[in-house]
């Protein structure tokens, strides 16, 4: 699964990283000079001047050179990657239970699998809860992330300083120390959070059962991701807010904009492929985040809390029905695919140069 | 709205709480791993541990398969780090600096391959490591690690790469240097930071990795860290001392190496060789 770090992989160096679509912002700055050679990219200043000479030059140079250079690289993927997907599929057509795992039979049901899961009702709701649940957290984990960026922009050098390291701190914990602390700070017993809760006057929260019902533990499960995501979302619009010059703030405040007016009509148009490729990323990892919601909530109380991988995971691996759960995995995929598809098109409309 | 002083207290305010609420939870779990028991298990918490003890790194120490389990992800996580580096560095020259027909295609299918949904393919990789005969073994794991950081390793690199100025590898090339020696003796001493940074990354993910090692390795003595980790608290139920000392160890690598690493693979870029 993409785990924690993996979204925050993408772009991590500090704004460099899928860079292209960020800093292609950067022509609404058009400072003076060139508008139409396009995209400006302040951190690769080199391969834009670059990219008029040395362009047609290179043309057909290389031959095979760059096919050899890529060639593990494709072979790992079509390995390690292309055919799990392709098995994964497979699988979905097969009957497949402890029995045929262990006797090592291979046999093929068609689409019975797919008929069984797609008239379960378990299922639907699955695939309810985790829309629902993916829409939530991905909302909060943006508004969040983004007012934490903003405010890392506006502070001073020393509190920046303060507020980074403790986004480092949550963000540097692994996914499985993360969530092991979570659930010892919602502990029923000698919780850190039911004890504040009652200190601040909500005495019933005594001793909760956070696990007790489906909201409280999707609470539990939530703030987990949240906590976990934010820094990412933060850090990653703070790199982006420090290449927009502080002339454009001026001129906006000049025209006696408030914040709000700053942010929906200077920052954010200039971001929006940042908003953009951020949204999608944490859409990706919250909707297969798997080890969060299996340690915390097992999928429990009743399965009401299994969202679309845990659902897989409990029918696949727990039920031993490895192909049903293939093919809860294969929709999935697909569900994943369909909003894939969605973003990159946008991506590639935008990006004439990858 | 400039910054006047009553919103420049309000803003730090604000940053002060943020900032304990993001570093609690990790305080929280250190200092339970070093109070004893009557500090852990009480009415009301207590802040500071007093009277610090290692009883309870002691407890996780002592479990059984205790060194194998970090011989086990060191191997897996180091390994797959390593081998996506090598393979990632090949293929990102290849795109930042060539130009071929597919290039296009190459990196739409790192953007797809960054995406994969890797905790919903655990049955055909359960399959298809059980037939190669592998189960409970940590090179699968290395194999498939390797793929789950190679995406983002490509892309991040291809961007370092891509950074540094071509003028830097043409004058090399005058100089008399061949492809190869102008790229082993420019680039790649200038591509350190960014060999750190992915490395970074690419060492978190594989590091805390759960869902595949969940299915491969069922035999203790061949889990990773964090298999441990979840094990070790169904074991242990509710002590939260020794689950939390445990927890500690297992972030503490990560921890140390983001301190040491970050500033460093910040700092290297920015220095660039282009100025004067």
């Amino acid at each position: 699964m993409p785990s924690k770090g993996a979204p925050a992989q993408l772009r991590d160096d500090g704004g460099t990283a899928a860079g292209s679509p960020e800093h292609s912002g950067g022509q609404a700055r058009g400072t003076g000079g060139n508008g139409t050679a396009g995209r400006f990219r302040p951190r690769f200043g080199g391969k834009f001047g670059g990219k008029f000479g040395g362009k047609r030059r290179d043309t057909g140079n290389d031959g095979i050179t760059p096919y050899l250079l890529l060639l593990p690289a494709l072979a790992a993927t079509a390995i390690f990657l292309v055919y799990p997907a392709i098995r994964e599929i497979l699988i979905s057509f097969q009957r497949l239970n402890a029995f045929e795992l262990i006797q090592h039979v291979t046999e093929w049901n068609g689409f019975q699998n797919y008929q069984t899961i797609l008239s379960s009702s378990d299922f639907w709701h699955s695939v309810e809860r985790s829309v629902l649940f993916t829409a939530v957290n991905v909302f909060l984990i943006m508004v969040l992330g983004s007012l934490v960026g903003l405010l890392l922009n506006r502070l001073g050098s020393k509190m920046r300083f303060v507020l980074s390291l403790a986004l480092v701190f949550a963000w540097a914990m692994p996914v499985l120390a993360g969530t092991t602390v979570f659930q010892w700070l919602f502990d029923q017993n000698y919780g850190v959070v039911d004890w504040l809760l009652s200190q601040l006057g909500w005495k019933s929260m005594a001793h909760y059962d956070w696990l007790n019902s489906q909201f409280s533990a999707f609470t539990v499960i939530a703030l987990l991701l949240v906590w976990q995501s934010i820094p990412f979302v933060a850090f990653n619009l703070y790199a982006g807010l420090t290449t927009i010059s502080t002339e454009l703030y001026e001129a906006a405040r000049l025209d006696g904009a408030d914040a709000w007016r700053i942010f929906r009509s200077v920052i954010f148009p200039i971001l929006k492929p940042f908003f953009l490729s951020t949204t999608f990323l944490e859409i990706i990892w919250i909707f297969g985040a798997l080890p969060q919601v299996l340690a915390i909530s097992g999928g429990g109380p009743q399965g009401s809390t299994a969202t679309l991988p845990v659902y897989a995971y409990l029918v696949g691996v727990g039920q031993q029905s490895y192909g049903m759960g293939a093919a809860v995995a294969v929709v999935t995929i697909v569900m994943l695919c369909l909003m894939m598809s969605y973003y990159f098109r946008i991506i590639l409309k935008q990006e004439d140069e990858l | 709205m400039k910054s006047s002083l009553v919103s420049r207290i309000t803003f730090n305010a604000l940053a002060s709480v943020l900032a304990i609420v993001f570093v609690f939870p990790v305080y929280w779990m250190v200092t339970t791993a070093f109070k004893p028991n009557n500090q852990i298990i009480s009415s009301t918490p207590v802040w500071v541990p007093t009277s610090p003890t290692l009883a309870h790194f002691t407890t996780a120490m002592h479990a059984q398969f205790f060194g194998d389990y970090w011989v086990n992800s060191l191997t897996a996580t180091v390994g797959a780090v390593l081998a996506a580096l090598v393979i990632a560095l090949l293929a990102s020259v290849a795109v930042a600096r060539m130009r071929f027909r597919g290039r296009k295609a190459f990196i739409l299918m790192i953007m797809v391959a960054q995406m994969a949904p890797w905790a919903v393919m655990q049955i055909a990789i359960y399959m298809i490591v059980r037939d190669a005969n592998m189960l409970n073994e940590i090179l699968p794991l290395l194999l498939f690690y390797m793929m789950m950081v190679l995406p983002f390793t490509i892309w991040t690199l291809r961007n370092f790469v891509a950074a540094i100025p071509k003028e830097l590898e043409e004058s090399a090339l005058i100089d008399g240097c061949s492809r190869f020696g102008a790229f082993w003796r420019i680039i790649f001493p200038l591509l350190a930071p960014g060999l750190m940074a992915t490395s970074l990354f690419g060492f978190i993910t594989a590091w805390g990795e759960f869902p595949l090692v969940l299915v491969l390795n069922k035999d203790p003595a061949h889990y990773t860290l964090p298999l441990w980790l979840t094990q070790f608290q169904s074991v242990f139920g509710s002590d939260w001392g020794a689950t939390m000392a445990a927890s500690t160890l297992f972030a503490l690598p990560v921890l140390v190496l983001f301190m040491i690493m970050q500033r460093r693979a910040v700092g290297g870029l920015t220095a660039g060789a282009v100025k004067g």
